[in-house]
């Protein structure tokens, strides 16, 4: 609440600097506006980012670090009879964490239990060590923010390049920002690899390639039997390409040709309509679709099944493709249509002045020409069948049968990952490492379609200007 | 070149109707009567009355807005695929009326190729640009038929020199004067009967403009040739009748030397000599 209170006092000096600069861009010309190198708005910019940009840096930086600092203060003050356990042993981190709760409960006022004088001395400290941090931060950050406000302000002439500066910072702001979204990307990668190396330390990489087998339970105890796990990933990997297939037959003709119609053929009134309308089918909840596959198709297929003399089993790849497919529909259909309607007008007219029918254009000249697009659109709904999990969970099953037949149960990557966490776990028994590296692998997998489909498009596209 | 709306209309309009036709010549190659367009309740082109003639070239001048691109749009139903854009009144091509409900618009567009103003090849090959209508017309039996096709129809278009060593090379990859030359040989590969160009030549340099207007003539000898041009000059030197449009009107239409030496309207006489427009 006070941080939030210290924030908005920064930007409201951001305001009154971006004023008062502005006011001052003004005045050193004698008020002739015309004389300035840029307009009186970047000078008040300029100062606004000198006042707000540090200040707030500041703030956050030091939020980031004050836990740790205080929390390493109050641990040296401790005495040190309550770090040792009765053994002479220092204590495990989870005894010092306990330790430390205890100790910010009690300086937070509410008194957990009956504690030892030397925790609640501690526990004192650490208020008074919060309540001096603040009041530290608050003066610091409030005088970097006047100190670069004022530097700023007497920074400001006639000949200052106020424009180029303010340009700049906003520059190195994207830039930090698309750093962000990087540095992120790295991150996950990172830790998916290195769980991954962890895993691979208990079960060989050869075995989660190649095995067939997939059955993740392993003995809790050393004396149980029978659960030693199988970590063939194979299973997984061919569940989830078959669903991800069944769910593409669907898709891609009827998003497509979904997206010829509404381009080339709907009048606009219709198409204004239509594609908001099959919009709203990726806005469906996946859970909906899950139990509208599992209660309405699982069941048809089977009974279909069933007249035409073949065993379908109540849960299918194939209940769950279909009814993905559904789900992607306008992936396909939405991204197409766009592409689609921007190849541009003179295309179509050159096509029509040679006397080519309608179909002829859009086969010959419109689709080349926005092949990318679709093949875009195509791959976001790829990824979106491979990723989902609900409409497998609860139409496909969850036994990792290798098979090539869709009317049996089959089981996907995104799925066993669930399964594989949810519930007490250890975090680093094998079972839940598995996810790790099943995760890293299904990147892996998406990125190699993507960069596929990249170089096809590539070499196939037709470039209009 | 461009007419500022208050100038516009501050000169009054003769209505076009009643005034004399100077062609109502029999073998007329299109013959336009009363055509009337409308862009949604915007009239855009106010009873039209045109004579075409076979194995000339007619030019249709007159300032910006005034419809030339619309009337050249009509004469082969290009206008069609613009929404809400209504063609009232007839257009007979060889005494045909071509908005006639018989009327197979896909032939009509196959006898009267068109030529735009911003140079529009498809995204595709040099050879699969001039091959594409003779393709869906199935104007070649085979492969070497085809050939012979796209040949010709570079050689006409003066395009052949320049384009022979990479005929599978992208289209658009020619300079803009190539890329037109590219879409008219696009254009003469079906074999039509009539060439609509709407200003062929704004987005090209002089040089290049004198080898289309150079073809343009040639051309004349085997197909009958609508233009539609801002310059007078290239009016004057490409073509034997001219037409010049105002406000949506056909003011007059004569012989390019009449109209250039001797202009029978006070408008056509300011918009020539540049007082206007
Ligand atoms: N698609 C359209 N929708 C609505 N109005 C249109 C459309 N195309 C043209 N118009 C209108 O019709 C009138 C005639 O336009 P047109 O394009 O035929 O003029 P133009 O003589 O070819 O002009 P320019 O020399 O600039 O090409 C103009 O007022 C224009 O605004
Ligand atoms: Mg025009």
């Amino acid at each position: 609440m006070q941080i939030l209170f210290l924030i908005a006092v920064v930007l409201g000096l951001m305001l009154i600097g971006f004023r008062f600069g502005r006011l001052r861009s003004v005045r050193v010309t004698g008020g002739d506006a015309r004389q300035l190198h840029s307009l009186p708005t970047y000078y008040g910019l300029y100062v606004a980012l000198w006042c707000g940009l540090p200040a707030l840096l500041l703030l956050a930086a030091w939020m980031a670090l004050e836990p740790t600092i205080i929390r390493m203060i109050v641990l040296d003050s401790l005495p040190p009879d309550l770090l040792l356990q009765p053994d002479g042993q220092t204590i495990n981190d989870a005894r010092l964490s306990l330790l430390l709760t205890d100790i910010r409960n009690i300086a937070s006022g509410n008194i957990a239990s009956q504690s030892e004088p030397a925790v609640i001395a501690a526990a004192g400290r650490y208020a008074s060590l919060l309540q001096v941090s603040f009041g530290a931060m608050v003066v610091v950050v409030l005088s970097v923010a006047m100190g670069g406000a004022a530097a700023a302000y007497r920074f400001i002439a006639p000949q200052f390049r106020a424009r180029n500066r303010v340009e700049n910072i906003i520059k190195m702001m994207m830039v930090a920002c698309s750093l962000v979204a990087i540095l992120t990307t790295l991150g996950i990668i990172l830790s998916l690899l290195f769980e991954t190396l962890r895993f691979f330390t208990e079960v060989p990489v050869t075995e989660f390639l190649f095995g067939t087998n997939w059955s993740p339970q392993t003995a809790m105890r050393s004396d149980q039997v029978g659960s030693s796990g199988a970590f063939g990933a194979v299973p997984l990997f061919a569940g989830t390409m078959m669903i991800a297939m069944i769910a593409m037959t669907v898709a891609v003709p009827i998003g497509l040709l979904a997206a010829i119609y509404m381009a080339e053929y709907a009048p606009r009134n219709v198409r204004t309509v239509v594609k908001p309308l099959l919009e709203i089918l990726a806005g469906i909840p996946t859970v909906v679709y899950g139990f509208f596959a599992a209660l309405t198709v699982a069941p048809l297929i089977r009974e279909t099944g069933g007249l035409l003399g073949l065993s379908v089993s109540s849960e299918s790849a194939l209940a769950a493709g279909l009814v993905m497919g559904i789900m992607i529909i306008p992936f396909v259909s939405s991204l197409s249509d766009d592409v689609i309607t921007a190849v541009p007008q003179s295309m179509r007219e050159g096509s029509y002045g040679l006397g080519a029918t309608r179909s002829e254009t859009i086969k010959r000249v419109i689709f080349p020409a926005a092949l990318p697009g679709i093949v875009g659109g195509v791959l976001l709904a790829v990824s979106r069948a491979i990723g989902e999990t609900m409409i497998v969970v609860m139409a496909a099953g969850l036994a990792a049968n290798l098979t090539a037949n869709p009317l049996e149960a089959v089981t996907t990557v995104t799925v066993q990952i669930v399964t594989l966490l949810v519930g007490d776990q250890e975090f680093d028994s094998a079972k839940t490492l598995a996810a790790f590296a099943l995760g890293l692998l299904l990147f892996t997998v998406t990125l190699v379609l993507n960069v596929i489909a990249l170089h096809v498009v590539r070499k196939y596209r037709e470039q209009y200007e | 070149m461009k007419t500022s709306p208050s100038a516009q209309t501050s000169i009054e309009i003769p209505p076009t109707a009643g005034f004399p036709l100077v062609s109502q010549g029999e073998g007329a190659k299109i013959a336009a009567r009363d055509v009337n367009v409308f862009y949604g309740d915007k009239q855009a082109l106010r009873n039209i009355a045109l004579d075409i003639k076979p194995n000339e070239v007619t030019a249709f001048i007159g300032p910006s807005g005034c419809g030339k691109s619309t009337f050249l749009r009509c004469l082969n139903r290009m206008n069609d695929i613009i929404d809400g854009c209504r063609v009232t009144g007839s257009i007979n091509l060889d005494e045909e009326d071509i908005y006639h409900r018989r009327i197979d618009v896909v032939q009509l567009r196959a006898r009267i190729g068109m030529v735009f103003q911003k140079p529009n090849p498809f995204p595709k090959s040099i050879y699969e640009n001039v091959a594409y209508g003779p393709r869906i017309h199935g104007l070649a039996r085979n492969k070497t038929d085809l050939d012979e096709i796209v040949q010709t129809s570079l050689e006409r278009a003066g395009l052949l020199g320049e384009v022979k060593d990479r005929m599978d090379q992208p289209g658009t990859g020619l300079s803009g004067g190539q890329q037109q030359r590219l879409c008219i040989a696009r254009a003469i590969a079906v074999n039509p009967e009539v060439i609509l160009m709407d200003e062929p030549c704004s987005a090209l340099d002089p040089i290049a403009t004198a080898k289309i207007e150079e073809l343009i003539d040639e051309l004349r000898q085997n197909y009958t040739i609508v233009i539609v041009t801002h310059s007078m000059q290239q009016a004057a030197r490409v073509s034997q009748r001219t037409a010049f449009f105002h406000l949506g009107n056909l003011v007059e239409c004569n012989d390019t030397e009449q109209i250039f030496t001797n202009p029978q309207h006070k408008l056509t006489q300011g918009y020539i000599t540049g007082r206007f427009g």
